[in-house]
């Protein structure tokens, strides 16, 4: 379903150090330095996964996800998605996935969420019976109740993070990409996005992708990690063959452990 | 309908919130026209004869260029759009099936739309009733009226595919302060909304002529006021709509490269 082989991305940085001599004289040079966000990075994930993948911050996830969603174009490799390749027919392809960034907005700020939610409407083209159903299974499953009456600005972070995962969801895609869906949550609206995310998963089929911070995330939904350090893929496998190489620790000591031995 | 027509209902729809924005820019450019036709009624008593335009004619410039200021400046801005590009926000505008130039294009026409819509009504029925040499002349003919009605449509969109070039810079500049100003200072002088370009001296006026700015309000309003005869202006709305094709055009290879090599701001 997902299947990315050999991707590889770099980002140009500009570069001084600090104080008024070294400002100056990158008026007239500007180091740039190369920084490898992904190298070679191949793995791929099956139809109804829940793949869990982490890694320390600057590891490149952010990146991956940007790429399988389109947004962003590698220098090497081959990505195919539902069949498609993201960046050459991004219009066509990104009506069959969702995306979330937990640390963006996608809800228009100053207007009641319903309203977000009907333009959304109008950019997928959803047919209203389909788009009265959907909304009425979210609204349920996600609790929103009266919160999407309500501005956007005066709503919680976990109620909005609740709007924008419904958000993606409007247009029933087959992929759901969720990147640090859990940031900033508290635990009962943590339950809540898992419980959700498990709920669609096992209910309508629908594949997910996060990338998140949070090893109890990891633990209550994943049933595959790829663990990525560096730009690099380092581990893939399942939670259980994770255990059986690094034993019943706590999630967190496991996963510094695999970082350690990666030296990253 | 259509997400585009979807998006460009929305920010109608919001634009027409700003009642107060609304009233205060009636007196507005209720005032400035005014003050700007003053100074040209002295400019015509004092030796303004056998003048490129007459007074009347001016009036007509002025009080159109009032009417529909927000159909032509070019430094009105959306800050949104600049946000989404220098926060990173567009990653979730790349993730709509949308064409994005489509989708920005829509969104900034519907805006001038609904800034204009308010205003335009007040200001016209009052510019009417003014006495002789200040009032809104009637337009030349019927003929010239139609020309003139086409000739803003067209020169609204080339305003937006101008300002669309500057949003594009964003891109690269990260921030929308210097191409802005550079072309709103440029392109509103060239466009005749300072000095009408026929007033200008013969050098600076070749210039205009050459550049797609006086297209958007120059050559409208001086087919209302007959400045230009029908035939001529018939021909000019053919001029208007290969500029407009070429910016858009250019618009669209420009975004299609910066969005290849986008880097979305911040992880």
């Amino acid at each position: 379903m997902i299947a990315l082989e050999g991707i590889s991305k770099s980002y140009r940085v500009a570069k001084r150090a600090a104080g008024f001599r070294e400002a100056a004289k990158a008026l007239f040079f500007r180091e740039h330095t190369v920084v490898d966000a992904l190298r070679n990075v191949s793995f791929d994930i099956r139809e109804g996964d829940i793949a869990g993948y982490i890694g320390p911050n600057g590891a490149g996830k952010s990146t991956t996800i940007k790429i399988m969603c389109g947004i962003l174009v590698p220098e090497a490799g081959s990505c195919s998605v539902l069949g498609y390749t993201p960046w050459k027919q991004r219009m066509d392809y990104v009506r069959r996935i969702g995306v979330v960034f937990g640390q963006r907005s996608q809800l228009w700020w100053d207007v009641p969420v319903i309203d977000s939610f009907e333009m959304l409407r109008h950019i997928y083209k959803i047919p209203p019976a389909d788009y009265q159903r959907t909304l009425a299974l979210l609204t349920e499953t996600l609790d929103l109740g009266d919160i999407v009456r309500t501005p956007v600005r005066q709503l919680s972070l976990g109620q909005r993070m609740r709007c924008e995962i419904a958000a993606s969801l409007l247009h029933e895609p087959r992929i759901l990409f969720l990147d640090e869906p859990t940031i900033g949550l508290d635990a009962a609206s943590k339950i809540a996005v898992r419980d959700f995310i498990k709920t669609i998963n096992r209910e309508k089929g629908v594949t997910v992708i996060l990338t998140t911070h949070d090893m109890s995330d990891i633990e209550a939904l994943a049933n595959r990690i790829l663990l990525i350090g560096k730009g690099t893929l380092l581990y893939d496998g399942d939670l259980p063959d994770l255990r059986s190489r690094y034993g019943n620790d706590p999630m967190d000591g496991l996963i510094l452990r695999l970082y350690r031995e990666h030296q990253i | 309908m259509s997400a585009y027509l979807a998006i460009g209902k929305i920010r109608f729809l919001a634009g027409m919130q700003y009642r107060a924005a609304a009233a205060a820019g009636v007196l507005t450019q209720l005032f400035f026209g005014l003050i700007f036709l003053m100074v040209y009624v002295a400019f015509y008593d004092q030796g303004g004869a056998g003048q490129p335009i007459s007074l009347r004619e001016v009036a007509a410039y002025i009080w159109l260029q009032q009417i529909f200021l927000s159909f032509i400046m070019l430094w009105l801005r959306d800050p949104e759009i600049f946000s989404l590009i220098t926060s990173g926000n567009i990653a979730y505008e790349l993730c709509r099936p949308c064409r994005l130039y489509a989708f920005w294009f829509a969104k900034l026409l519907a805006t001038r739309i609904s800034g204009a819509v308010l205003r335009c009504f007040p200001i016209l029925l009052a510019v009417f009733f003014l006495p002789a040499p200040y009032a809104l002349p009637l337009p030349a003919s019927p003929a010239a009226f139609a020309l003139f009605a086409a000739a803003l449509l067209i020169g609204l969109c080339l305003v937006v595919s101008i300002s669309m070039l500057i949003y594009i810079s964003v891109f690269w500049t990260m921030s929308p302060v210097g191409s802005s100003l550079m072309v709103s200072v440029a392109g509103e002088f060239l466009a005749g909304m300072i000095v009408p370009v026929p007033l200008m001296p013969g050098w600076m006026q070749t210039v205009a002529y050459l550049l797609p700015f006086r297209w958007t309000t120059d050559f409208p309003f001086r087919v209302y006021a007959g400045n230009i005869p029908i035939g001529e202006a018939a021909w000019g709305i053919g001029v208007q709509l290969a500029w407009f094709a070429a910016l858009v055009l250019f618009g669209q290879w420009l975004l299609n490269r910066a969005l290849r090599r986008v880097v979305v701001q911040g992880g």
